[in-house]
């Protein structure tokens, strides 16, 4: 920088020459603000952590799903699985595939017994496909002393998953190798072991297609009718595959857009803590542009000293970043886990990508936060007096640009809300259109409303300055209503901040409440039969239903295929049921809309009802003929379907069995008395040896999607917490520098009386008033953003919506949280405001600027 | 003895490689591919018992590994030479467990399929793996099968409705069938002479410290069908004649600790004699040697150890190793001094683990065509 280096041997220009002392005189600055130099970095270093710590998280994630679809290629090969959900794979269809020429190895899958430990198994032919540990030879080494096992006895999992399992599942599982290569969760075993192990002797789920089959032999068709063959990675369902794909996407889209927001805080503080510093050493930069300092050196050394603050605060950021998500990602984990089925590693490793990206936004983020600053001291007037006071001013007519950019930002989420889906949709493909468009309504909704804040504060000061002048006019009232509209300008970007962080909480607040509360009904209705039964043959389940006729109420056999319907988007999968005529649906169904005599067409067989999902992504309603296995149904009504992601359709079993002679009858809904329900699931079990998933009582079944929901939004609550934190920081760091700077204001009013723990308890109410004006704002913006959330990017992600319900209580905690937080954050430059001697006071006067 | 004993170094090396378990590392240096073990557990081949047809054509899943290893010299329609050869090994991953009927996922019989085409200028391999117990691999001796997959020997059907009048075997007549991305083959066998018992009544030594194999052979098939190769390597489904060599040999310990792996041939002689030889190499001295004289109607005299000499001279180099390819091969008491030549020195067969296994030609005090396998050369 200073020319030292191997630069041509010009003489060193007068610039060069400057450059030293310019950067001392500007560094000096820090040395005597040092709490000041903290809240920069500090603040800029948790806009990175929370950044860096989202990305890390999905990473690892992302990193989990590409081993877990990677397992033996799954990914890229295809597989053959019966055509009857639930059935499996006979044993002689394979031998039959195999000799026909057909290269394919029989898999099984499944869930330990929990006794055992909380790991899913992938059973394989080891002479099929080889484990993967076992081409590499001795570099991956085994376990000392369990050489001599013998061959098929021999399971594999990630080393993470080895460190976890407690003895007593060593002792119940065969010997274990480690295996970098296997996602987390998962024991890859021999076929014959895993069978042993899941309890299901002989069982074959499914078929991969190592080879494609050789040109001459037989089609599938011919030699096993009763398999279908399903593309890479499309097929597979459970816990170690790929398939949650869209779901878990989703999910990281909301993690990331989560990311963002907390950036978008952590920047506020940022351009505040850097606007302050520039604003306070004006007179230093006008010294030394008086001097003969250049303009491009004085904005050369600033960028330097800038760019050094955002390397080290960005450093810090990123090592805090990854103990952010170290911590969350055990949550992160359960949630993906509970939702989705997905299973991440549990353990974070070191990702140099998110490290550098972490940089990388904070250098930026730093520039952008400064490129305002640092044109102002471009256009520095080298000779004019710089009075806070003729800033604030002077800011106000940038605020009147502010606060247009603020209206067309929300004309714009207006817009999106209105048309965005079908503009964005072409361009990003259907659904994932639809999701951008969803977050890009959310992006401009809360920056146009933080921007907007400002002039909204300003204006409802002005309001309350206007009424007290009316209703209680006093000079103290006043000039407190006058300095807090003067404090404004500085103030307003930790406002800003306070705003989104506010907004954010209520909103995702409401959603995931509105989303506990309409679950719960969904449940109650969706669950109405108390005991539900799934046979192993349509034959056993109308034995049991003949047991079972003289000892329950009702038992009704449910029918089941799975099916394409025709949508205005080409043909779509979906489950087709066949639901017996009863009560049960009618008074419990949760339906949504329906002609009037749906039930009664769907029971004579002439009508159907569809779910949701097919609804509102593919726009198939009441009135439609719905193709269904090649014969059209009218469709009658629309039921909410939670959790679900595939299109569903509900008629009377004829025309489902007409439709789809496979179709399978495994499963019967049981109407009984509440206190029966024990007994006879006992007795059901007892006559038909039935396992134990084979009955599933309505109690249960509630419990644990309860369970699995809430551990669902504990990452959500977690980081709306941490954006929380970054808010009272902003408010904390800007009341600290203005407190400061507001010395001349205040030196004034001590002079004409008034005691320094008066003006300390002003200091406070102000922080107070300012904190509950900015919930009173963002309440609204709050309550939008839940909307936002619930019928836009909800429908779009997952293809429910949800009615939202407000929980004032939710708010009143939300507004203590804040006003606490803003006292909080005035506490200590008001404790410094209480206790600055009268002297300083009296400087003020004798060292006017 | 000649294929037969590579079969189990491989399918035990292979299975090791593949599960990373059965073998620690120095028992892979006891003989080529672990060969060299104890058979602890095993049934070992017993000299006193007369081999017994039809139900020797079957499996033995007493014994740790037995071998359907057929080898063919052919001549397409298009006047050019071929090779071709069809191998089922079973390997027994621990004794004890003798039942190979049913369904049985846990079974310790493990299955493995080698096919190789060779033409004067290519070679080509595959391999099939398969677990016993399940019905995608097996043999049986009545009415006679062996297969892997879509790979298969069988009795052709016709025929054993239809038993001819002399001494018939379940062998006599067979179909043979492989196809893997690249090559297939489709032939059939005739026996034009009776099955061979090689060493005393079909007990085989292998060593001087008396490591010893059930082996029989059925030498005198007369071969026709198709094969089937890739555009540019010859003509699609090329019909072909010529002649086979079925061996049959099952042990549980074939090679001794010093032994490193064999050179093993199957001669056709022009006048109909054929001739079985084979070499097992060691680390020190000049290897053991042994082998069968067979007459035209099928009287086979044991060549005991020395009688063979083979000298190696010239050599072949083939992914990094030195193979030798052309042989000078001498049985004095039978006045047989032969030099044989590859029809393709470049005969590997890739698979794991490699071997060099493809047909040749000789002349001197006799000509003919016959089959040549070496295995431990380099790996």
């Amino acid at each position: 920088m200073s020319g030292a280096g191997q630069s041509p041997p010009a003489p060193p220009s007068p610039t060069d020459a400057l450059f030293r002392p310019v950067m001392a005189a500007l560094l000096s600055y820090w040395l005597r603000q040092p709490l000041q130099l903290l809240t920069l970095v500090l603040g800029l270093a948790l806009a990175t952590a929370l950044w860096s710590g989202v990305q890390a998280i999905n990473a690892e994630a992302r990193a989990s799903y590409a081993r877990a679809a990677a397992v033996l290629g799954q990914d890229q090969r295809d597989s053959l699985v019966p055509t009857v959900t639930g059935g499996g794979v006979d044993l002689t269809d394979f031998v039959r595939l195999r000799r026909a020429g057909w290269r394919v190895a029989p898999v099984i899958e499944g869930e330990l017994p929990p006794d055992i430990g909380r790991l899913s198994v992938l059973g394989v032919d080891y002479l099929s496909l080889p484990p993967p540990d076992a081409t590499a030879g001795e570099a991956q080494g085994v376990i000392p002393g369990e050489e001599a096992a013998p061959t098929y006895e021999r399971a594999f999992a990630a080393p993470e998953t080895l460190a976890t399992l407690a003895p007593t599942a060593r002792a119940a599982l065969p010997p274990l190798a480690p295996s970098d290569m296997l996602p987390p969760g998962l024991l890859l075993t021999d076929i014959s072991v895993a069978q042993r192990l899941l309890g299901r002797p002989g069982a074959i789920d499914r078929l991969i297609v190592l080879e494609p089959p050789a040109v001459w032999a037989p089609p599938l068709e011919t030699l096993a009718p009763g398999l279908r063959r399903v593309a890479a990675g499309s097929a597979l369902d459970g816990a170690q595959t790929g398939g949650v794909g869209r779901l878990a996407d989703s999910f990281h889209l909301n993690l990331t857009a989560f990311g963002l927001l907390a950036f978008a805080v952590g920047l506020f503080i940022v351009h505040g803590a850097i606007g302050l510093a520039m604003e306070q050493r004006r007179g230093v930069f006008r010294t030394l542009r008086a001097l003969g300092v250049p303009l491009a050196t004085l904005i050369a050394a600033l960028l330097v000293e800038l760019l050094a603050l955002a390397l080290v605060a960005g450093l810090l950021g990123v090592a805090m970043g990854y103990g952010v998500a170290a911590t969350l990602l055990p949550d992160v984990s359960a949630t993906l886990e509970g939702l989705y089925g997905a299973r991440i590693a549990g353990g974070l490793s070191f990702r140099p990508v998110w490290w550098l990206g972490g940089l990388a936004v904070a250098l930026l983020g730093t520039l952008i936060a400064a490129a305002g600053a640092l044109a102002q001291v471009v256009r520095l007037p080298v000779l004019a007096p710089a009075r806070p006071r003729a800033w604030a001013m002077a800011s106000r007519g940038g605020h009147r640009v502010q606060a247009l950019a603020g209206l067309g930002l929300l004309a714009g989420a207006a817009a999106t809300a209105r048309w965005g889906a079908g503009v964005l949709a072409p361009l990003a493909g259907d659904q994932p259109g639809r999701l951008l468009a969803g977050f890009s309504l959310l992006a401009m909704l809360l920056l146009g409303a933080a921007l907007l804040l400002p002039t909204l504060l300003g204006a409802g000061l002005s309001l309350g300055h206007r009424l007290t002048r009316w209703l209680a006019p006093g000079p103290l009232r006043e000039w407190f209503w006058a300095d807090t509209r003067q404090q404004l300008p500085g103030l307003s970007l930790a406002l800003m901040a306070l705003l989104l962080a506010l907004a954010a909480n209520i909103g995702v607040g409401t959603m995931v409440s509105s989303f506990r509360q309409t679950f719960t009904a969904y449940l109650d209705q969706r669950l109405a039969a108390e005991l539900y039964v799934t046979a192993r043959s349509d034959a056993e389940a109308r034995a049991i239903a003949g047991w079972l006729a003289g000892r329950a109420d009702a038992v009704l056999p449910l029918w089941r295929a799975e099916g394409r319907v025709a949508t205005p988007a080409g043909p779509r999968a979906a489950t087709i049921y066949g639901i017996t005529d009863h009560a049960t649906y009618r008074r419990n169904w949760p339906v949504l809309t329906a002609l009037p005599d749906a039930w009664d067409r769907v029971a004579d067989g002439t009508g159907a009802m569809v779910n949701e999902q097919l609804w509102r992504q593919d726009g198939i309603g009441p009135g439609d003929a719905l193709n269904i296995g090649g014969a059209p149904l009218a469709v009658v009504g629309v039921y909410s379907d939670f959790g679900n992601l595939e299109g569903q359709v509900l008629i009377s079993p004829p025309p489902l069995r007409a439709r789809y002679p496979g179709a399978e009858g495994r499963r019967l809904v049981v109407r009984a008395p509440a206190d029966a329900v024990a007994g006879l699931t006992a007795r059901l079990r007892q006559r038909f040896a039935l396992p134990p998933a084979a009955l599933i009582d309505q109690a249960a079944l509630k419990a644990r999607s309860l369970r699995i929901f809430e551990q669902t939004f504990t990452v959500t609550a977690a980081l709306n917490a941490l954006t929380l934190s970054v808010a009272a920081f902003a408010i904390f760091t800007s009341l600290l520098t203005l407190s400061q700077m507001r010395l001349p204001q205040l030196a004034p009013v001590w002079a004409m009386g008034l005691t320094r723990r008066k003006l300390a308890m002003l200091e406070l109410g102000r922080s107070v008033l300012l904190a509950v004006a900015t919930f009173l704002l963002a309440l609204p913006l709050g309550l939008l953003l839940a909307w936002v959330l619930l019928a836009v990017v909800n429908v779009a992600a997952f293809g429910w919506r949800l009615p939202m319900q407000l929980f004032p209580a939710d708010w009143a905690i939300l507004l203590a949280l804040a006003v606490v937080a803003a006292l909080l954050a005035a506490a200590i430059p008001v404790r410094r405001l209480a206790r600055t001697p009268p002297t300083t006071f009296l400087q003020v006067f004798a060292h006017e600027r | 003895m000649s294929a037969r004993i590579p079969p189990y170094p491989f399918a035990r090396r292979l299975i090791a490689l593949l599960l990373a378990c059965i073998f620690s590392g120095p028992a892979l240096a006891q003989g080529f591919a672990g060969l060299g073990r104890d058979a602890q557990g095993y049934a070992l081949p017993d000299p006193g018992r007369a081999l017994d047809f039809p139900r020797d054509h079957g499996p033995h899943p007493g014994f740790r590994i037995e071998w359907w290893y057929l080898t063919a010299n052919l001549r397409g329609a298009d006047g050019r030479e071929y090779g071709v050869q069809w191998t089922l090994f079973r390997s027994a991953l621990r004794p004890g467990d003798s039942d190979i009927g049913g369904v049985n996922w846990s079974s310790p019989q493990v299955w493995l399929g080698h096919a190789g085409l060779t033409t004067p200028e290519r070679h080509f391999s595959a391999q099939r793996l398969a677990r016993g117990g399940l019905g995608h691999a097996g043999a049986r001796a009545t009415p006679f099968a062996a297969w892997i997959d879509d790979w298969e020997m069988v009795a052709d059907a016709e025929v054993t409705e239809d038993p001819r009048p002399a001494d018939p075997d379940a062998l006599d007549r067979l179909e043979l069938r492989a196809a893997a991305p690249g090559f297939a083959f489709d032939l059939a066998l005739r026996a034009e002479g009776p099955l061979v018992a090689h060493g005393q009544g079909g007990y085989s030594v292998k060593s001087a410290e008396g490591q010893a194999s059930r082996y029989y052979s059925q030498p005198f098939y007369r071969v026709s069908g198709q094969l089937f190769l890739p555009p540019g390597a010859g003509a699609a489904g090329l019909a072909v004649e010529g002649t086979a060599w079925l061996d049959r040999e099952w042990s549980s310990q074939p090679l001794s600790a010093g032994q490193e792996g064999w050179d093993w041939f199957s001669l056709g002689l022009e006048d109909g004699t054929k001739v079985m030889a084979f070499r097992l190499r060691e680390a020190e001295g000049p290897g053991f040697t042994s082998g069968t004289w067979i007459t035209r109607d099928g009287q086979a005299t044991p060549l005991p150890p020395g009688a063979i000499v083979m000298d190696p001279l010239e050599y072949a180099r083939i992914d990094g190793r030195r193979v030798p390819v052309a042989w000078r091969l001498r049985i004095a008491e039978r006045g047989l001094d032969i030099t044989t030549r590859p029809l393709n020195p470049e005969s590997w067969m890739d698979v794991s683990p490699p071997y060099w296994e493809g047909p040749i030609s000789f002349e001197g005090s006799h000509r003919g065509k016959g089959y040549l396998e070496m295995t431990g050369y380099g790996d």
